[in-house]
């Protein structure tokens, strides 16, 4: 690390430490005035469930019925989406392994990733209900496909982030290719790794909330009660089914924010 | 240029030396390393070193000193194994080799004691004794204290003492050093030159120091070697017989005056042909 890299990454802390809570307090409420200003003002009464005025959203989190309609949802989202990510993690990082210890199978391998990143899975979502039955099964497949690519990238890119003069270190004390990947490459990798799990979190959500869009058996998360509250005209409900799936997938970004800066904040500000 | 000494070297010609009591003049003077017209063209048509032919004898710390590009980090290589060489031979008479590079080259997610345990670990060395020698070579190089730091709260010379102290865990027979101080301020590096002449002096490895800077060249060296490049060759081969420790007023005497004159000359020499 050269001392004007690490100059900057001091820099970047102190900034971090400065974070500015009023300037974004102040965009949601004037947000939330829009809102007011829409409902009451612009759209007729009629009309109103487009946009409900922010208090009957926020109310129906104090509704016992709902609140617990959406919790439930909300957990079996959060465990289709785990189970998911776990998949990716396993096999993405499997994946990025096999790729760095050979050029052949970098080679083979690297354009597949590319495409999966290409096609719109959710041109496949169709497909993978009539291979992997309605099911748990086929939403994990979902979110595995959606989160595979930032993963597999990012552990490929950490794992190459060795400098040549520490792979001539491990030449030289004749290490093997296990004892350079596991006190080398894969350390190094850890912050790239990291990163990319951040993306794969926020994904895997997303992937679990589409899976229960076009796959209604099984356990219907918070997808499953969107598609009901939109077909009800539910519109207070809707709004809050949706800011308790952006809360979650805010939360599940600062998580695993918190958890990279655990593992690697020690020598990479994360 | 010292005459191609004869070898067989290696276990067989009695170095690693079994009796290890008995002093340095008292040993077979085996070379550790040597050079014979060894050459290095590459696949491109370069010719980065053509017949250099030297040898290192047990105890020696030769310096190399020479302009960039004239292929003494690449002969540095070629010593230690990491790059083979086209033409003529290259003997190593020990397997215990200690390689400083440029950089530090530390891993920055293991503390001071980690970074300076790695080629132990490597080599399998048991916990316990890996923590006792990492202990001793943390002292030998002024870092007691500094154990549980990370590589980015250090300064640089602090880093490439780190890097010395991971080297010197493995108990090296023969110490190469490429450019190791290039880097640092002046004060540092001078300070770091005297305490590596005083860990040479308690270790008496064998050393060869490649280094751009002609006064360390002369202040560090046993042996001088002058190159000049394209391709890479030797110049001079000057002896120096001031002692390790090194006074570090040794600076400002007239023999060092001399030396260091003697190699601007040949340098300048080199550099004109």
């Amino acid at each position: 690390m050269s001392a004007s890299s690490s100059t900057r990454q001091t820099l970047l802390r102190r900034r971090r430490g400065r974070v500015n809570w009023v300037a974004p307090l102040l965009v949601l409420l004037i947000a939330i005035a829009i809102a007011y200003l829409v409902s009451y003002l612009v759209l007729e009464p009629s009309r109103q469930f487009l946009l409900p005025p922010p208090h009957q959203v926020i109310a129906v989190f104090f509704d016992p019925a709902t609140l617990s309609d959406i919790a439930v949802g909300l957990s079996r989202t959060a465990l289709v989406a785990a189970l998911g990510l776990a998949a990716a993690i396993i096999i993405g990082m499997a994946w990025a392994i096999a790729m760095s210890q050979a050029r052949w199978v970098e080679d083979s391998l690297f354009p597949y990733a590319v495409i999966l990143q290409c096609i719109p899975i959710l041109a496949l979502v169709p497909l993978i209900g009539f291979w992997f039955g309605y099911d748990l099964p086929a939403r994990i497949v979902v979110c595995v496909m959606i989160s595979l690519f930032p993963i597999v990238s990012n552990t490929l890119f950490g794992l190459r982030s060795t400098d040549p003069g520490q792979r001539d270190l491990f030449l030289l004390e004749k290490s093997s290719r296990w004892g350079r990947l596991w006190r080398l490459e894969l350390p190094a990798a850890m912050p790239a790794v990291f990163a990319g799990l951040r993306i794969a979190a926020g994904l895997t959500i997303v992937g679990a909330i589409v899976g229960d869009f076009f796959f209604s058996r099984g356990t219907p998360g918070l997808g499953s009660l969107i598609s009901t509250y939109q077909s009800r005209l539910q519109s207070p409900q809707l709004f809050a089914a949706i800011i308790a799936a952006s809360l979650f997938g805010v939360l599940v970004f600062f998580a695993f924010g918190w958890l990279g800066r655990r593992v690697v904040g020690h020598w990479y500000d994360f | 240029m010292s005459a191609p000494q004869h070898l067989p070297v290696g276990r067989e010609a009695g170095y690693p030396d079994p009796d290890p009591g008995r002093s340095l003049t008292e040993r077979p003077r085996h070379p550790v390393l040597s050079f014979e017209r060894a050459g290095l063209t590459f696949p491109t048509g370069t010719t980065a070193l053509k017949d250099i032919d030297f040898d290192v004898l047990p105890g020696e710390f030769v310096t190399v000193v020479g302009p960039s590009g004239c292929g003494k980090s690449t002969l540095l290589r070629v010593a230690s194994g990491l790059q083979t060489i086209t033409d003529g031979d290259v003997r190593v008479a020990t397997e215990k080799i200690g390689y400083v590079f440029q950089d530090a080259t530390l891993l920055p997610w293991r503390s001071v004691r980690r970074n300076v345990e790695l080629l132990a670990e490597i080599a399998g060395v048991p916990a316990a004794e890996r923590a006792q020698r990492a202990a001793d070579a943390i002292d030998l190089v002024g870092l007691t204290g500094f154990e549980q730091h990370y590589p980015r709260a250090l300064s640089g010379g602090m880093r490439m003492r780190v890097s010395l102290a991971r080297s010197l865990v493995r108990d090296p027979q023969l110490f190469l050093f490429d450019e190791p101080f290039g880097a640092l301020d002046e004060i540092t590096r001078e300070r770091l030159n005297d305490e590596l002449s005083s860990i040479f002096s308690l270790r008496r490895f064998t050393g060869l120091f490649i280094t751009h800077s002609v006064a360390e060249a002369v202040y560090l060296g046993t042996r001088v070697i002058v190159m000049s490049g394209r391709p890479g060759t030797i110049r001079a081969d000057i002896r120096i017989p001031e002692s390790h420790p090194r006074d570090p007023d040794f600076r400002f005497s007239k023999e060092f005056a001399e030396v260091t004159s003697q190699v601007a000359h040949h340098l300048r020499e080199g550099h004109s042909a």
